[in-house]
């Protein structure tokens, strides 16, 4: 059995959760078995609904304890459901907290394990994950050498298959650990989704000029439904806030659309964003080293381009 | 107060990535090695922080890895940080590294594990939240600040959209990123110093990977960039809506 850690904040299911079912769905059907969701603590969401991304069962474990994140008795209560279960296979998304559990709970399921897998296991001759290494530069093909396995996949490269289903949903009887951690606070940036989570992306470089000409900026962020980041140096110079630089020290982001303004598009600011599905470069220098990472470039002032392109967007979904 | 802080040796964020027999092999031909730099930037610089602010902190390295890795060591060492332990274990497996320094951890009874979030490389984020299983200790990732007062700690940790404010109690394990500590460079006088500070090597212990890397691959080239006169943005648009299918 593939068994999914279902990851929530504040009683809500994290996205990544869902693909991350999609994602254990596809290999139960692969692997012959069924795929069963794991919710630690509770949630405002229908558990049954799970069931519409691939999960035929959900099992709860009822202990508002697991409702606040503590990495220890997290995964010691994952590893001990996967074992009461039975599960052989045990998917997380590598999210924050996925990050945090899944070796742990590898080590205590005697599992191998990779982390950031993005497709599904070969599983025709042993099991065999592959992943992004080098920060998104390479690939690697590794062999899991033990009969469980634990895998967490790379947010938004497998995405989430959305299809008809109820999950059955039950509880869960396992001995929670008393966790000696206590959160004493937790500020969100208000309105924003979150950038690791956001599926259309607006950046900005220094060829900006200064954060007085970020409007136009904002402005395309607006008209798409789009998040907004930044390179290193721009937050650096505090033009913009530091939750915003995406790069190889900041956020690494996969997002389906990345549009990159007046950013040259240096080597490590590549290693965060260079996941995403497509990638929109506008510079007036046509020697950019982001061209040649680009799929769609536009050489020119980004002063002038970036109003226009918003114009066309607004233009574009009045007329649908 | 003891700190143990974990280090790996990776290439330089600008190098080459290439791969050699028939594809199975990282190419380290011409590659500048560096330490990791969240393990150097974030982790390694606040337990020296800690260690300015008290100076009865004693701050231990360890790095599991082949006779190689020294000179990145000693570059840890003229940073900051007492004596430095290299496991002789050349792996690339994350659970034979965390299972070494599991062992080194429990012999020193440290009460500050720091990690960097994770390596440059293998970018795998796995060896602090296996220590968290192997020692049994709290692990508190992708943290951005630390305050230390007395036996109490107050952690913030990055979580999507936000960050999260916690306390607990020593000993504790800790992943780092940036906001932790400020990047610095070795002095002339912590170079000078770092020659004769123990470096202690311990023999592999652990023998069995539970992972084989069996090839790697380079991204397919990007079919090229098409480029899209700046006058006209509908075309764009256009593109983004019926060829990429992303807006």
């Amino acid at each position: 059995m593939v068994l999914i850690y279902i990851d929530q904040a504040d009683q809500e299911i994290k996205k990544a959760s869902y693909e991350a079912i999609s994602y254990g769905a596809a290999l139960a059907k692969q692997l012959d078995t069924t795929a069963e969701a794991l919710v630690l603590g509770n949630v405002k969401e229908d558990l049954t609904t799970l069931g519409k991304y691939g999960a035929s069962k959900v099992h709860q474990i009822n202990n508002t304890t697991l409702n606040n994140f503590d990495a220890r008795v997290g995964s010691t209560v994952v590893a001990e459901a996967a074992k009461t279960l039975g599960a052989t296979v045990v998917v997380f998304a590598h999210n924050i907290n996925g990050r945090a559990i899944a070796p742990a709970v590898a080590v205590k399921l005697n599992a191998g394990i990779v982390t950031g897998a993005c497709a599904l296991p070969k599983t025709d001759a042993g099991f065999v994950v592959t992943k992004t290494v080098f920060s998104g530069k390479a690939f690697a093909s590794i062999q899991i050498e033990t009969p469980v396995k634990v895998i967490s996949i790379n947010q938004n490269s497998f995405g989430t298959v959305l299809g008809e289903g109820t999950a059955t949903v039950s509880t869960l009887d396992i001995t929670v650990p008393t966790s000696t951690i206590t959160i004493s606070s937790i500020d969100k940036i208000q309105g924003e989704v979150p950038l690791t989570e956001a599926s259309l992306v607006v950046s900005g470089g220094r060829g900006l000029k200064g954060p007085e000409n970020w409007g136009i900026l904002l402005d395309l962020a607006k008209a798409l439904g789009a998040s907004t980041a930044c390179s290193r140096p721009v937050s650096d110079s505090d033009w913009r806030p530091h939750h915003e630089h995406v790069g190889q020290t900041g956020i690494q982001i996969a997002p389906n659309l990345y549009i990159a303004i007046g950013i040259s598009g240096a080597i490590q600011h590549l290693a965060g964003v260079n996941r995403s599905k497509t990638i929109v470069v506008i510079n007036k220098d046509p020697e950019a080293p982001f061209f040649k990472a680009a799929d769609y470039g536009v050489v020119g002032d980004a002063f002038e381009v970036v109003p226009a392109l918003t114009a066309a967007i607004l233009k574009s979904k009045g007329g649908a | 107060m003891k700190i143990l802080v974990c280090i790996s040796k990776t290439p330089d964020t600008t190098a080459k990535i290439a791969f050699i027999e028939g594809n199975t092999k990282f190419d380290e031909n011409g590659v500048q090695w560096i330490i990791n730099p969240y393990d150097e930037w974030y982790a390694l610089v606040k337990a020296i922080e800690l260690k300015e602010k008290d100076p009865s902190v004693i701050i231990h390295l360890v790095t599991v890895g082949g006779a190689d890795t020294e000179p990145i060591i000693r570059k840890a060492l003229a940073l900051g940080g007492d004596e430095a332990i290299r496991v002789n274990n050349i792996t690339n497996d994350s659970l034979v590294v965390a299972q070494e320094i599991a062992a080194i951890a429990k012999e020193g009874a440290y009460d500050l594990i720091f990690t960097g979030k994770e390596t440059i490389d293998y970018n795998s984020a796995s060896v602090g939240s296996m220590l968290c299983a192997l020692l049994d200790q709290n692990f508190i990732s992708a943290a951005v600040k630390l305050d230390v007062n007395g036996n109490a700690i107050t952690v913030t940790r990055e979580i999507e959209g936000g960050e999260e404010t916690s306390t607990s109690n020593l000993p504790a394990i800790i992943s780092c990123q940036k906001g932790m500590a400020e990047q610095r460079i070795p002095n002339m006088r912590g170079i000078m110093a770092a020659r004769t500070k123990p470096l202690k090597v311990v023999e592999a212990s652990i023998l069995n990977a539970t992972t084989t890397v069996k090839s790697f691959d380079l991204p397919p080239a990007k079919s090229g960039v098409k480029l899209v006169d700046p006058a006209n943005m509908d075309e764009l648009v256009r593109l983004l809506k019926e060829e990429a299918k992303v807006i």
